[in-house]
């Protein structure tokens, strides 16, 4: 398979219970993770992404099926071979992981160690990686002493300290705040472009998707339910799963006043539906609100509404409230021109 | 207190520190690989040798559920086949040893069980063997604790080594019966006792000082 660095070949994972059946964490993943990318996988907790990702290192090993890492069959590696390919594979992890008895320079000097590599060589090897994350003044510093922020970067600088081809990204954002998370994904985005390395990261958040993922997969329930460039899959999202992942994506969230008095069902002819429509690409520029009321007669109230981009193509969300007893019409208007709509309520 | 038990006194407290010393040396050296290897062993973890793990444990549980005084006078034997004699105070330090062995190897393994599993699985993810796990990641992070653990060890030698009078293993637990109570002369029972309090009180303050050395945990600015 050339151009894929990765790539899971009919990868079954089940756990033997006790007098019971299996429990199937993963099921017949097929997958190719190209060269130089940086790909997402997204799903729930509980959804097998950790045991997907932890299967690229061999801290989890295929039950059937095989994973291969820079051409080289993960799951059926010996421990000794299995050691040099985790030399060529770093990660990071949601909880940092660092060694609290070593400086940030140690911490980072610990795969070098480990890799049985000069003293000599090391030295300038953690002087360079800790300029590459800007944590200079933090050198001599320890863990505790550091923001979250700042403990990832040391995390992603201590992955990349024996240089690897592959970096695994397990929740690396999940622990930090919005801000630290943007810097943490530019991080992560220059050294994919700088170094060319690939990136596989998995995460519940679509926001890190749509932030810095060329490509995506969806996993549900142990298998791959889409997967593509990350805006194919934005803006023809086939799986349930998907556009539920792509709906809360935007931070758009419905009023106060309005989220109060919401119901699950329709009371009474005056009802409205409040309807989340998110569109991407072309469709966002496209007044097809205005469509609907002018050529459908559907009278449409706007309550939140924003607009982002994913690279350059513009994706947005609104939330608004149209006539309940409208509602199927409209949304198969919006749909067939390429809109996502998801009922949230409906106020009476 | 007349002057001349004075030196009495001294050489007492150096027997005592002699004792104790060699026999919390003697008990790390073997208890510290056990409790390692009790921390690492157990079915899908590191070492995984269920079975040994099984074996040591009962062997370790069997030596601490047996009193002091018993184990010093049940080992004689092998006091004799170890140190040549089973009198006197090199002798006592053989039923020391075996008394603070397993003592240390349990609270070693309760430090060691206390490091973070997801460090394990980064240290896993770089590449490392377990026993480059066990020195550079679980040792390190579990010092503090170790610290801690051996000082407990310490206080509880220096109680221990007032028992081995029974095998002639002097020191001042001996001293303070002979005199104190033997001889009827209180004085002597009390200046041991003090001299008992000063030293598990240096003991504790020394350890718990080197532990905060090793700390690296709380920020430098916040407490110790």
């Amino acid at each position: 398979m050339t151009g894929s660095a990765i790539s899971f070949q009919g990868v079954t994972r089940r756990y033997p219970q006790k007098g019971g059946s299996d429990v199937v964490a993963l099921h017949d993943i097929w997958l190719d993770v190209p060269q130089g990318a940086i790909t997402g996988i997204i799903g729930r907790s509980g959804a097998g992404k950790s045991t997907l990702l932890r299967m690229v290192n061999g801290l989890e090993r295929p039950s059937a099926g095989k994973v291969i890492v820079n051409e080289r069959d993960v799951g059926a590696a010996s421990d000794a071979s299995l050691r040099r390919i985790r030399r060529e594979v770093g990660m990071i992890f949601q909880h940092f992981n660092l060694l609290a008895s070593r400086t940030v320079a140690e911490n980072i000097a610990l795969p070098l160690e480990i890799a049985g590599e000069d003293r000599a060589k090391i030295a300038p090897r953690v002087t360079e990686l800790i300029e590459r994350v800007g944590l200079t003044a933090q050198a001599g510093r320890y863990p505790a002493e550091l923001s979250g922020g700042q403990k990832q970067r040391v995390g992603i600088a201590r992955a990349l300290a024996t240089g690897p081809r592959v970096l695994l990204s397990d929740e690396a954002t999940s622990a930090l705040d919005p801000d630290t998370t943007r810097q943490v994904l530019e991080l992560l985005q220059r050294i994919n472009r700088d170094l060319g390395l690939t990136i596989l990261l998995i995460t519940h958040e679509m926001a890190v998707v749509r932030d810095i993922c060329s490509h995506v997969a969806v996993i549900e329930g142990g298998r791959i339910v889409e997967t593509g460039e990350t805006y194919e899959v934005f803006s023809k999202p086939a799986h349930p799963t998907t556009r539920s992942f792509l709906t809360g994506v935007t931070g758009v969230a419905v009023p106060q006043f309005v989220a109060g008095q919401m119901r699950d069902a329709p009371q009474g002819a005056e009802a409205e539906a409040v309807v989340q429509i998110t569109f991407i690409g072309s469709h966002a520029t496209d007044p097809m609100l205005a469509r609907l009321t002018s050529e459908r007669g559907v009278s449409v109230n706007i309550l939140a509404g924003a607009i982002e981009e994913i690279g350059t193509k513009p994706f947005g969300s609104l939330i608004v409230a149209l006539p309940a007893a409208r509602l199927e019409e409209s949304r198969r208007f919006l749909e067939e021109h390429g809109l996502l709509t998801e009922v949230l309520g409906y106020v009476g | 207190m007349s002057a001349n038990l004075i030196p009495i006194l001294w050489q007492a407290t150096l027997q005592t520190l002699y004792m104790v010393a060699l026999s919390t040396l003697l008990g790390t050296l073997i208890g510290g690989p056990l409790g390692v290897f009790l921390a690492t062993s157990r079915r899908g973890e590191l070492l995984s040798a269920p079975w040994l793990n099984t074996v040591l444990g009962l062997v370790v549980n069997a030596a601490r559920s047996t009193p002091f005084i018993i184990l010093v006078v049940a080992i004689i034997p092998f006091t004799r086949l170890i140190a040549g004699t089973s009198i006197g105070t090199t002798a006592a330090i053989v039923p020391l040893t075996i008394a603070a062995a397993p003592f240390i190897a349990r609270l070693i393994e309760t430090a060691i069980r206390e490091v973070d599993a997801g460090l394990i699985e980064a240290a896993r993810a770089m590449g490392a063997t377990p026993m480059q796990i066990v020195r550079k990641v679980l040792i390190p992070e579990a010092m503090p604790g170790i610290i801690l653990g051996l000082t407990l060890a310490v206080v509880s030698l220096i109680g221990y080594s007032a028992m081995v009078g029974a095998v002639g293993g002097e020191g001042l637990g001996d001293l303070g019966i002979r005199y104190g109570y033997q001889r009827f002369m209180p004085e002597v029972m009390l200046a041991v006792v003090v001299i008992l309090i000063v030293l598990v009180q240096l003991v504790q303050s020394a350890g718990e000082w080197i532990a905060a050395r090793f700390d690296k945990r709380a920020p430098r600015n916040r407490g110790r």
